[in-house]
């Protein structure tokens, strides 16, 4: 198989997953079987394109041209396979996870619910193998709009008015910000492709590229930084396997990973870098990382602190992309990586406990962790992550983000780094002492014998738990690829 | 040998067929001449397109009197392609109009109504097709009076009022246009448009050109509804038969938009006295007001159709918008949005149609849960409504994105905004049927309801589905739009 033709199956088999999905509703075993089967494919399509792009290819497609001088058009690079790999293999993961959850939960609506899984992954790999900015808006959008039924699944009040915080927040951004940053880089470099050193070299003026930077930062709503995140909180309303796939991974990865993108492609790591009208990003991005951080430190419901660990760690890979060397842009490639496999561990986790337990704040889970050891274990796991220690994956990630910014002596940015990680020890490992070291109450009011969850769910956040572990020991081909992408 | 007659067949078999109608006096007989004669007129239409795509005109002169002292059928780029899209959409609604009619009229008046429509659709034709001053008078007054009619056949009492609302401001704006090209007669002595045009290439201060202007242009906005001289629209929309608001929504302001770019270019075009007025900042002004004040009224209707109506006010607004610029991006961003425009809002109004059909009058209200009923429609509703707040994928976002273009080429950055802005508002109102539709549970008098029809699901699904198709595939659209643009910037030579 040629690979475009490759790209073009990977862009195709989750369409078709989604239809032979809507088509199998009345044999919830089969439907799931194919979303299984579908999840599967679509990852041996990405990890078949993997070597070709190690050795340096760039396969790429045309589909047809929307515009004159604007086409439809898909070109593998390495970031784009980073993150073409992530979201099909966590995907596997995550329909195993989803089939103990939405059973043992009686949710309803479980086709639509399968349905639009598959068309949220359809679209992420549309963004991840993009091959010009319209392309990448095309299926960015889509994305907001196919996970709106996902967000606002349970049909009730508060789902509705999370499901207006959701829509009306991305899609506000990246109509008024997004698209008219993109006119106008159209405008100015008469191109949209994505090109190795950027494409606006000697194009615009730079404080033209300022602003430009700005409307593609803020119009990014997906990369969640401040002030445009408070959909990711909302979004939070979801079943957890949304909120883990997709506010961990597919959908958050693709706004930051399409603000590395575009720093990297767009604008030219070397060409703005020491610039004056772009040095606002890192503190603005440093706020949020900050920001983020306390406001997770004082919530006591669980998925909420995750939201706003998301928050706080999607800035990491701002502010890395922000910093403007290319040991740092590696860090950002990394950071992606490393925090998708630990979020989906955590968020995990945390279904796992409200399934088996029915628990939801940080509060409750006095002793959680005799009676579900592995679960616990995997949350550890992925807290670890989330904090930078070994020997878990985020620590690679951060040190690489370290080195960029102490290399370039940008020490606000190191100062960032450190307060935030004493600021996710400080929310996470309360957790985890609680869970292990604090007496469960005794039992009489609400609390009800359990063990773990159901097997797939388990089986699902140990594989992610291990992962995390097993990216810490084994970056090679991650890193590989980050580092293609920043040259280096 | 008969291809020669094109352009005066394209608005004659209509005409003709209208009285034959009446002869036949009986619905379904009617109803086939009508299918007969709309989709003979799309195909009509095509090989006119085909013919002026290169560029050449084909000029036609009725009765072999040769213009400018005969009258003048003159196809060019422009007005094929509206010919081309009011002949669609007419070819879709018939076939969709059957059983809508059926519902929604009382029997002894289907051949009436076929009547109507093919006069309408004769006029709106002839309107584009014609290059004949007084001619177009003639026929704007054909396709004006068979829609006061039309309007009036709605079975809610108030469609009368309406109607009569219409009547009185679209005969203000016939009289305004008339007085307008009666002064333009007097300084230049012809009615032909082109020989207008060159009459009036060396004229530069002359007091009655411009008070012509000055008329023509009241006179076509009352008539494409330019905010504020929309006022007749939202009723007419709302109380006409479903299918006469989808083909009056997506043909009868276009083709005014149409008359609008004719004779500001083609026949003002070449004379400095165009520039003697601040015709693209009023132009500007106005439709922005619009794009914000009209939608932000759609938003708090809670009739569905006036909804939509006013959602058309806005989007006209964006259309009168790409002709302010008067450069070939935004002409050709307004052309574009022209026909995604009748497209989209075709679509849902055939797909509010379905609604009527089974409800009476859509408001917010009644359709609550009806997404569980009627499936299909209320998704051609969500998926229209994403071709009207201008969704990546969708023909609305072509238009939009030629539009910001030329707000950008013209360095007015804050246009850009405003324009994305104004379909932040759109999300607004579509949202309000997507949280009534699919999230209300339904009550016992929706439970009960059945879907529409196929044979008024299937075309206007057609359209939603050709919405998409528009806005992936643009080659018919923006090269038709943008050689149009060119053409209308070079004048008539």
């Amino acid at each position: 198989m040629t690979p475009a033709a490759t790209i073009l199956l990977a862009l195709a088999v989750p369409l078709i997953g989604a239809a032979l999905i809507a088509a199998a509703h009345r044999a919830p075993n089969v439907r799931e079987t194919i979303t299984l089967v579908t999840a599967g494919i679509l990852f041996l399509l990405a990890a078949s394109l993997t070597p070709l792009v190690l050795a340096g290819e760039r396969p790429e497609v045309t589909l047809l041209e929307m515009m004159p001088g604007l086409a439809l058009k898909f070109k593998v690079e390495p970031l784009g396979m980073l993150f073409g790999l992530i979201a099909s293999g966590l995907w596997i993961v995550n329909s195993l996870y989803s089939i103990g959850y939405m059973r043992a939960n009686n949710e309803k609506h479980q086709t639509r619910f399968y349905v639009c899984f598959a068309g949220a992954l359809a679209s992420a790999v549309g963004i991840a193998f993009a091959g010009n900015l319209l392309t990448l808006f095309l299926f960015y959008e889509a994305l907001t709009l196919i996970t709106y039924p996902l967000v606002t699944h349970a049909g009730t009040e508060d789902a509705r008015r999370s499901g207006r915080i959701y829509l009306g927040m991305l899609i506000g951004t990246s109509t008024v910000f997004l698209l008219v940053g993109i006119v106008w880089t159209w405008q100015l470099a008469g191109t949209l492709e994505f090109a190795v050193g950027g494409i606006l070299k000697g194009r615009a003026s730079n404080a033209m590229l300022g602003v430009l930077l700005a409307l593609f930062i803020f119009g990014i709503g997906k990369a969640a930084v401040m002030p445009f995140h408070r959909w990711l909180p909302a979004a939070m309303v979801a079943p957890t396997p949304v909120s883990a796939l997709l506010h961990a991974v597919a959908v958050v990865k693709a706004g930051v990973f399409s603000v590395v993108k575009i720093v990297v492609y767009v604008f030219g790591v070397e060409e703005i870098s020491g610039l004056r009208s772009v040095d606002w990003l890192p503190f603005i991005s440093g706020f949020t990382i900050i920001a983020a951080s306390i406001v997770a430190l004082r919530s006591d419901n669980l998925k909420r602190r995750l939201a706003y660990s998301t928050v706080s760690q999607l800035s990491y890979v701002v502010l890395a992309a922000a910093l403007l060397t290319p040991l740092s842009i590696v860090g950002a490639a990394l950071h992606i990586a490393a925090h998708a496999l630990g979020k989906i561990t955590l968020f995990f986790a945390a279904g796992a406990i409200y399934t088996a337990a029915h628990k939801t704040e940080v509060s409750q889970l006095a002793g959680i962790g005799r009676r579900m050891p592995w679960t616990m274990g995997a949350f550890a796991v992925g807290a670890l992550s989330m904090i930078g220690l070994p020997p878990a994956a985020g620590f690679i990630s951060k040190w690489y983000i370290l080195q960029g910014a102490m290399g370039t002596e940008q020490w606000n940015a190191v100062f960032v780094i450190i307060a935030s990680t004493l600021l996710n020890a400080g929310y996470f490992l309360p957790i985890i002492y609680r869970a292990f070291f604090v007496a469960p109450p005794a039992d009489g009011h609400g609390h009800h014998a359990h063990g773990e969850a159901p097997w797939p769910m388990v089986a699902a956040l140990t594989l992610t738990a291990l992962g995390t572990v097993a990216l810490f020991f084994f970056p090679e081909v991650p890193l590989e690829l980050a580092r293609q992408l920043a040259g280096v | 040998m008969i291809a020669q007659h094109f352009p005066i067949l394209q608005v004659v078999l209509p005409l003709m067929a209208a009285p034959l109608m009446v002869l036949l006096r009986r619905g379904a007989p009617a109803w086939l001449l009508a299918v007969i004669v709309s989709w003979t007129g799309l195909f009509i239409s095509l090989s006119l397109l085909a013919q002026v795509a290169d560029g050449s005109v084909i000029s036609y002169a009725i009765g072999s009197w040769p213009p400018p002292w005969g009258i003048e059928y003159r196809i060019d780029r422009v007005n094929a392609f509206v010919l081309v899209l009011v002949s669609l959409i007419a070819a879709v609604v018939v076939i969709y109009s059957r059983a809508s009619v059926a519902a929604e009229l009382p029997a002894h008046q289907h051949y009436l109504f076929y009547s109507l429509f093919a006069l309408c659709l004769a006029g709106l034709l002839g309107i584009a097709a014609t290059g004949d001053a007084f001619n177009l008078f003639v026929f704007l007054e054909i396709s004006s009076l068979s829609s006061y009619a039309l309007i009036a056949l709605g079975r809610d009492r108030r469609a009368l009022m309406a109607s009569y609302q219409y009547l009185i401001m679209g005969t203000i704006g016939a009289t305004f246009y008339i007085i307008g090209v009666g002064l333009l007669y007097l300084m230049t002595g012809t009615l032909n448009m082109a020989d207008m045009a060159q009459r009036l290439a060396g004229v530069t201060e002359v007091r009655a050109v411009l008070a012509a202007l000055a008329f023509i242009t009241v006179g076509i906005c009352l008539k494409l509804a330019l905010f504020p001289l929309h006022l007749w629209l939202p009723n007419a929309y709302a109380y006409a038969p479903s299918a006469v608001t989808a083909f009056l929504a997506a043909t009868a302001t276009k083709v005014s938009v149409y008359v609008l770019l004719r004779f500001y270019y083609s026949i003002y075009g070449e004379s400095a006295i165009f520039y003697a007025l601040p015709m693209g900042q009023i132009l500007l002004l106005l439709s922005l007001a619009a794009m914000f004040i009209a939608s932000a009224i759609a938003i708090i209707q809670s009739d569905l159709k006036r909804l939509f109506a006013y959602s058309s006010v806005a989007q006209i607004g964006y259309i009168t918008l790409g002709i302010s610029f008067d450069s070939v991006t935004g002409l050709t961003g307004g052309i574009v949005h022209l026909f995604n425009h009748a497209l989209t809002k075709g679509a849902l109004f055939m797909l509010l149609g379905c609604f009527a059909l089974r409800l009476g009058r859509i408001r917010f209200d009644n359709i609550g849960g009806i997404a569980r009923v009627m499936p299909f429609t209320s998704f051609g509703i969500v998926l229209g409504g994403l071709s009207l707040i201008g969704a990546p994928g969708t023909a609305g976002f072509i238009s939009k994105w030629y539009l910001v273009l030329a707000a950008l080429e013209s360095g007015q950055w804050w246009i850009a905004l405003a324009i994305m802005l104004s379909s932040l508002l759109a999300v607004v109102y579509v949202w309000r049927f997507v949280e009534a539709a699919y999230f209300r549970e339904p009550d016992a008098k929706t439970a009960q309801l059945k879907e529409a029809p196929l044979e008024m699901l299937v075309p206007a699904l057609l359209m939603i589905a050709a919405c998409f198709y528009f806005g992936l595939d643009t080659t018919l659209t923006v090269d038709g739009a943008a050689r149009a643009a060119q053409t209308l910037l070079q004048g008539i030579r």
